[in-house]
């Protein structure tokens, strides 16, 4: 299973999925309301690297994040 | 060099160990930007999240380009909470020449606001409150809305 953690400010406990690629997450996530303000505005981390397609493989020991708008200093 | 410390930042250390630890390194320059934050709006002060694996090599991809301007780049940054009127934010710059040192710091200060996985949160009436009209997405942002 894959993991996938919630950084910031979104509060979520952290959960695994058991997914092949970015699109199977997306279509888990859309049902979930305590996602829906976020998921508009958070950047995606496969192991660390920002990606930018729903098509990355995604193999069981992967790790995903959600990243929020940043603001550090 | 990054260092990430617990609270507000101990500036008068802080830059005065990197003073001693660079002045002998034939660098011509040394630009330190330090942020303070400031009492407005209410705030009591501001808390920080961090995501370390990619702050790092976030902060390593710079310092590789600075690198390759003979320049070098040190930052300190808090996590959690950190009163009005102290420090969250220490970064510098290491050049041969000024005008090099002063284009690094401006371009990596913007970045780090755009770039940094970074959470900043107003601290008011002792709570923890999202500075998100503060925030900018990071690239990518919406890839599974």
């Amino acid at each position: 299973m894959a993991s996938v953690e919630f950084l910031g400010p979104i509060g979520k406990e952290p959960m695994e999925v058991d997914i092949q690629n970015l699109n199977e997450l997306k279509a888990i996530f859309s049902d979930d309301k305590s996602l829906k303000e976020w998921l508009d505005i958070c950047a995606i981390a496969v192991n660390d690297s920002l990606v930018d397609s729903l098509d990355i493989k995604i193999k069981p020991d992967d790790k995903i994040s959600l990243l929020p708008p940043v603001c550090g200093g | 060099m990054l260092e990430l410390y617990e609270g507000p930042l101990h500036v008068e250390e802080i830059i005065s160990r990197w003073y001693g630890d660079v002045k002998d390194k034939n660098f011509g320059a040394f630009i330190p930007f330090i942020g303070i934050v400031r009492d407005e709006q209410g705030i009591d002060g501001l808390s920080f999240d961090i995501y370390e694996p990619i702050l790092k090599s976030w902060f390593d991809g710079w310092q590789a380009k600075a690198n390759q301007e003979n320049a070098m780049l040190l930052m300190a940054h808090s996590k959690g909470d950190v009163p009005n009127h102290t420090s969250s934010y220490i970064s510098a710059v290491l050049s041969p020449q000024r005008k090099v040192g002063l284009r690094l710091i401006n371009d990596f200060v913007e970045d780090f606001k755009a770039s940094a996985p970074i959470w900043k949160y107003d601290l008011i009436d002792g709570k923890r409150v999202y500075a998100k009209n503060r925030s900018m997405p990071l690239g990518g942002a919406g890839l599974l809305a």
